[in-house]
């Protein structure tokens, strides 16, 4: 009698063919990320290397060397298959509808031995279901990574300092200020306050959702950093209920400049600086009108 | 709700803030527990490397609130009244957090053990009061 490995090997070119229909008749599979000559190639490799390992008499320690091939293939084609977009349920079927096309053949090759069948059917899924765990830690492996990149730069994306007047900076933060976080925040901000020669540094919390004693204390911190540079720094867009959480929490800012808005802060340091706004006088006859 | 890495601490507040909406709590109290729960959050992470923490609405006499369990399994706190006062820190922070929630929520319970861990509870009603 054959052993599993030999019918599977013998009917190789089914087994593929069959796979490759239950792949592509899935509803869900989306061709516009992947050509079928492409899944065509990899899936060959993967079984290839499938029937190489069980031909070894390895039905089930995928983490033996004769299923590292496997696994590197698995892997890569759910982290690429993360990062491209696909859903789960596309990156899981590839190796759930190999278990089908294999467990179908099998069916066919042993009508008249029903109890190796059993078995053989039992060893399959064992190690497909293994294979699959595999492709799911990929997957979201991948998936993290992409959050991971993206949290990056998210956090310098939203640290711009603008120049908003000759020799005031304004640095609106948006979100949490963690400890990574506000060391890009002080880079840049000392950074440009050297580049632009500038004087005055408004700080606006308004995109803060809370200011606990860490985020006080990291305010704090550029605070005085930006004073070592020899720069004055006022912090805008307190909310009322942050003010009062920052009592209630004890936190001292009375060394600091601190004004509820934007506005109110950019007239501070207007007249911090000796600059005055005025409304021009050829504009009294606009006001009338309005 | 598991804590275990910094990541962890906007999703926490951001449940804290959903049940505080839920029962129509406003803006300045939601405000007030969510800066005490970040606190004790960001202690638990810090001198616990992480812990649990359970958030339920609960009521009591015709009150509505919020009640937040931080439970963890570091080192305890050998003081707890040295460990409450203002600017006392093991961590060289503002050594606010503790002290600072108190005052923030209505009622606040520390338990501690040394080598076992800490318990923090905390409840804050929909009125504030
Ligand atoms: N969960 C905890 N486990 C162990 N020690 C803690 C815990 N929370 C607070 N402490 C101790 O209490 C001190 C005061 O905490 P806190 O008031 O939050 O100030 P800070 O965090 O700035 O140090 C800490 O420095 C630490 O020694
Ligand atoms: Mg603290």
């Amino acid at each position: 009698m054959n052993t599993t490995a030999q019918v599977l090997e013998k009917n190789k070119e089914r087994i593929l063919e069959k796979w490759m229909q239950n792949q592509l008749s899935d509803a869900s599979l989306r061709d516009d990320l992947m050509t079928s000559d492409e899944l065509q190639r990899q899936s060959k490799e993967m079984l290839d290397g499938l029937l190489r390992a069980v031909s070894k008499g390895n039905h089930d320690n995928i983490y033996d060397t004769e299923f590292e091939q496997v696994t590197d293939t698995l892997r890569d084609i759910s982290i690429t298959r993360a990062r491209q977009g696909f859903s789960p349920r596309e990156t899981g079927t590839y190796v759930l509808s190999l278990k089908q096309a294999l467990i179908e053949v099998l069916v066919e090759q042993r009508q008249d031995d029903t109890s190796t069948l059993y078995m053989e059917i039992m060893q399959l899924n064992t190690l497909l279901d293994n294979l699959s765990i595999v492709t799911f830690e990929t997957f979201i492996k991948g998936r993290e990574e992409v959050i991971l990149r993206q949290t990056d730069e998210i956090s310098e994306i939203s640290t711009p300092v603008i120049r908003v007047w000759d020799g005031i900076l304004a640095l609106p933060i948006i979100g949490t200020l963690d400890s990574a976080r506000t060391q890009i925040v002080m880079e840049n901000l000392l950074q440009e306050i050297v580049n632009t020669g500038s004087n005055i540094a408004i700080l606006d919390i308004s995109g803060v959702p809370a200011v606990d004693s860490l985020v006080a204390q990291h305010l704090i911190k550029t605070v005085s950093a930006t004073r070592l540079m020899g720069a004055e720094c006022i912090i805008s867009g307190i909310r009322a209920e942050i003010a009062q959480t920052i009592v209630h929490l004890g936190i001292d800012l009375s060394n600091i400049k601190t004004k509820a808005s934007l506005a109110s802060a950019l007239q501070l340091a207007f007249s911090m600086t000796n600059l005055e706004v005025r409304r021009n006088d050829k504009n009294k006859g606009l006001n009338i009108m309005r | 709700m598991e804590i275990v890495r910094e990541q962890d601490v906007v999703p926490f507040r951001n449940r804290v803030r959903e049940f505080s909406t839920r029962i129509g709590m406003s803006l300045v109290n939601q405000t007030k527990l969510i800066t005490a729960a970040s606190e004790l959050v960001r202690n638990m992470l810090k001198y616990a490397s992480g812990g649990k923490v359970i958030l339920e609405i609960i009521s009591h006499n015709a009150k509505t609130g919020v009640r937040l369990t931080f439970k963890d399994e570091g080192p305890g706190i050998a003081d707890i009244a040295l460990a409450m006062r203002d600017g006392f820190s093991t961590g060289r922070s503002l050594g606010l957090g503790l002290p600072g929630a108190k005052r923030l929520v209505n009622e606040f319970d520390l338990k501690s053990n040394p080598g076992e861990g800490t318990t923090v509870t905390v409840i804050h009603w929909k009125h504030g009061r």
